[in-house]
């Protein structure tokens, strides 16, 4: 696997490989996201219970998930470069942070618009909401230091161990929100009865969710090539892909 | 020619013998300087520091009064409301002062360059780290624990709760000063690290906030509450072993 590997740990490699990937991304992408939008919101049943308002689960719940698993990948990315010292993971970590912190606070907010329809208010400190909330401060945390430091390598570097710290802490945090929740509360909130889902409600969910995984691919491999070429601004191959760039643009 | 023989075996001799010295001297110096020591050495000398500039143990003190006071103020003076918030205000006030009391753990060592030398030596920085977070804990938490009582009694917090207030402090401070060390030694070489640090920090001291005040709320019921001190104390000893090692890291990041 190293063997396989180890070309990609050399900048120009993986940017042209993330240059191979990104058109077959976003067309996936765009295919996955625009039959799964489209049947859940317009053709999928309406819940019984909760009539059409339900219809935003279809990008809560991804968004939601997402956000946690991005957090999860910048941990392992960051645990790489620490490791082995792989300076291209810190750039995807580097990368991976505001996509995270958007979709995190893409979960927040379709949430409270759900809630208000559903338990008559905005806010409700719900475990679950609280620890999304929480969430959106730690990957906030690793932006902040990833910006306070000039150097980039640093930056890196700190940022990592800030995500490792964050990643060991996530499940207490999320399961002393948890109890915490149900010792002051007790059962204001029943927690949204889930139906098992009938297979006319799963399926868009499917496609709303590859859809908006390979969303978040895309987004992340953009940001990824930007990360590589800010960082090798200096070296030989950037410079002649920016005249190349620029003479056929001409 | 004998003597010759014998004058370059006595140099030889000599050189021999202050070889033995040196070697023995080098042992010497780090057989005294075992973990133990090293530690206690580090420990000393920060409470020495400590000590010659008493306003950075006092100023967080009040801090930690000033804001507990300013509560009542704001919430309005009912005892029955108060002594239901009580626990929460001494343990955010708390979390607070901590927070501003960090700063000085590793900045003035960075800035006096002691800091790097403490890298350099052959000591491992885990004792080293852990030494100078005990001391932090020393200056600024134990005072904390000391003059709580007194701001409870302000609060008018429940007369059952004192135990669980003392002792969810005596384990929950060292956690702050803990995984508060991991926030300064990530932001120490960073110009404006102070807002930075509580960005970075508070998120993390959530567990330990729910915890300590949920154990103080049950024993204001009279319910026992060794579960979540258990949790606490689970808290510590995971961040005791962890945290050392995660601001070793970030200091070697931090000073580069």
């Amino acid at each position: 696997m190293w063997k396989w590997l180890h070309p990609y740990a050399n900048p120009e490699v993986s940017y042209h490989f993330t240059n191979k990937l990104l058109p077959w991304l976003t067309a996936l992408a765009a295919i996955f996201l625009s039959i799964g939008l489209v049947w859940a919101l317009l053709f999928a049943p309406a819940d019984y219970q909760q009539g059409h308002s339900f219809r935003i689960f279809y990008i809560h719940v991804p968004a939601a998930s997402l956000s946690m698993g991005i957090y999860v990948s910048m941990a392992i990315a960051a645990f790489s470069s620490l490791v082995w010292q792989l300076k291209l993971a810190d750039a995807s970590a580097a990368a991976m942070a505001p996509v995270g912190a958007a979709f995190t606070a893409i979960a927040l907010i379709t949430g409270a618009a759900w809630g208000k329809p559903m338990w008559g208010t905005w806010w409700i400190w719900d475990a679950r909401l609280t620890s999304e909330l929480i969430l959106l401060f730690l990957y906030l945390g690793v932006i902040a230091l990833h910006n306070a430091f000039e150097d980039k390598n640093l930056a890196g570097k700190a940022a990592g161990i800030l995500t490792l710290v964050g990643v060991i802490n996530i499940p207490i945090i999320k399961y002393s929100v948890e109890w915490w929740n149900t010792l002051h509360q007790g059962s204001t909130v029943s927690k949204l009865g889930k139906p098992s889902m009938s297979l006319d409600m799963l399926w868009p969910f499917i496609f709303c969710f590859i859809g908006f995984a390979l969303l978040v691919g895309v987004i992340i491999c953009l940001r990824f090539r930007n990360e590589i070429l800010a960082r090798n601004s200096i070296r030989p191959w950037v410079r002649e892909l920016v005249q190349n760039n620029t003479t056929s643009n001409t | 020619m004998t003597l010759k023989v014998q004058s370059t075996q006595e140099t030889e001799n000599l050189t021999a013998i202050i070889d033995n010295s040196v070697i023995e001297n080098t042992v010497k110096s780090s057989q005294q300087l075992s973990y133990r020591h090293a530690f206690m050495l580090v420990l000393k000398r920060d409470l020495t520091i400590a000590m010659r500039h008493k306003d950075d143990i006092i100023n967080p003190l009040l801090f930690f009064v000033i804001v507990v006071t300013l509560f009542p103020l704001g919430i309005g003076p009912e005892a029955q409301t108060l002594s239901r918030i009580a626990p929460g205000i001494i343990w955010v006030a708390a979390l607070l002062a901590t927070l501003l009391s960090l700063d000085r753990l590793f900045k003035s060592d960075h800035l006096d360059g002691s800091l790097e030398q403490m890298l350099l030596s052959p000591h491992p920085i885990f004792v080293l780290v852990l030494a100078k977070i005990f001391a932090h804990w020393l200056i600024t938490g134990l005072p904390l624990i000391l003059i709580a009582p007194l701001l409870a009694v302000l609060l008018h917090l429940d007369e059952n709760s004192y135990t669980a207030l003392l002792l969810t402090l005596l384990l929950g401070t060292p956690v702050l000063s803990l995984l508060g060390a991991v926030g300064v030694a990530l932001t120490v070489g960073i110009k404006k690290g102070g807002v930075l640090l509580s960005l970075l920090v508070l998120p993390l001291y959530i567990p330990v906030l729910i915890f300590a005040t949920s154990a103080i709320d049950t024993a204001a019921l009279g319910l026992p509450y060794s579960g979540q001190l258990a949790i606490i104390a689970a808290l510590f000893f995971g961040s005791l072993t962890l945290a050392p090692f995660a601001v070793g890291a970030a200091l070697k990041v931090s000073t580069n």
